[in-house]
């Protein structure tokens, strides 16, 4: 019976392609938005602070500092108005979800890169 | 007017044609079979008499499979009287497909029972003495305060609402969407909540 709903929830979910990015990243996500019939493009750039990976219906969170006030915004994953997704930076964190960043501004705040090859070693 | 019986699967969120991303409920509806065409003349009404949802023939009464051998079919666990416009003959198979993307439709079905709850939940109260707790009360947040007169009446009045059993009971919610329908999986979208768990029947009506 649940086996049915996972094969209608995903029947109806559109296929995306988009790079890989975990929690700690910091992306730009280039989505669309329809001002009466005219379609134009926007960026929203700032550190992804949660994936919630409920299959279908997945988002993640970016959150960005403007004009000195935290500003969050969360996509579905499979959203038609997301154009493309660039990972700018990955970060080395620690924890799945970064509610943590939300209490923390200026410095303490910032996120290490992380390095390529560190893990290769 | 036509029906169908289905069975609640759960919720997710769709994005409609005009890109907004609306929750809904996943419904498997049907196929239903006819077991039974009330008439006029031998009931007394018009009615379609629907079945769904197998069940095995060692798990039903010898009556029942009767009733089921006259419909030629496999005997099922739920049955559901319909009212219908068109004619329909013994036998018949109702499939989704009587329902379009874009009606509008009515589901019942029913509820979560909630157990034995306060007024605050089941009737809506506000309680008594919130915020300032002013006028000397406290520790009454979610009593239902008075409930009546002194000497005159001096009785409750019949039908006072008070705490008790909440849900388990018969819910329709009507003019629901139908966002979309997958015909090979006998599956039905309609938009927002549906009465009663996951796995429960549910009556779709139009």
């Amino acid at each position: 019976m649940s086996n049915l709903l996972d094969q209608v929830k995903s029947m109806l979910t559109p296929k995306v392609n988009h790079p890989e990015f975990k929690a700690g990243d910091t992306i730009t996500v280039h989505y669309k938005i329809k001002e009466g019939d005219k379609e134009r493009i926007q960026q929203f750039s700032g550190v992804v602070i949660q994936r919630k990976n409920e299959r279908a219906t997945a988002t993640f969170t970016v959150r960005k500092i403007s004009n000195g006030v935290g500003v969050e915004r969360i996509f579905p994953l499979a959203s038609p108005f997301i154009d493309k997704i660039e990972v700018t930076k990955k970060g080395d964190v620690r924890r799945a979800k970064l509610y943590y960043l939300r209490n923390l501004t200026g410095k303490s705040a910032r996120i290490k890169e992380k390095i390529a090859n560190k893990t290769e070693e | 007017m036509s029906g169908i019986i289905g069975r609640k699967l759960g919720m997710t969120s769709i994005f409609d044609s005009n890109g907004k991303y609306v929750a809904c409920t996943v419904i498997e509806a049907g196929p239903c079979v006819v077991t039974q065409v009330k008439t006029k003349e031998k009931d007394g009404y018009d009615a379609l008499q629907l079945a769904f949802d197998d069940k095995k023939e060692k798990n039903t009464p010898a009556a029942m499979m009767g009733h089921f051998k006259k419909a030629n079919t496999t005997p099922k666990r739920k049955l559901v009287e319909f009212k219908f416009d068109e004619q329909k003959n013994l036998g018949d198979i109702i499939k989704v497909d009587i329902f379009q993307e874009g009606e509008y439709v009515d589901v019942s079905g029913i509820s979560k029972g909630k157990g034995f709850q306060g007024v605050v939940k089941r009737h809506g109260f506000s309680g008594v003495g919130h915020g300032n707790k002013s006028h000397g009360q406290h520790d009454r947040e979610r009593a239902p305060g008075s409930l009546g007169g002194s000497s005159d009446p001096s009785r409750v009045l019949k039908g006072m609402r008070m705490g008790g059993r909440m849900g388990g009971e018969k819910k329709k919610i009507q003019n629901l969407e139908v966002l979309k329908i997958l015909p090979e999986k006998n599956v039905i979208l309609v938009k927002g909540s549906v009465p009663g768990a996951k796995g429960s029947y549910v009556i779709i009506e139009k």
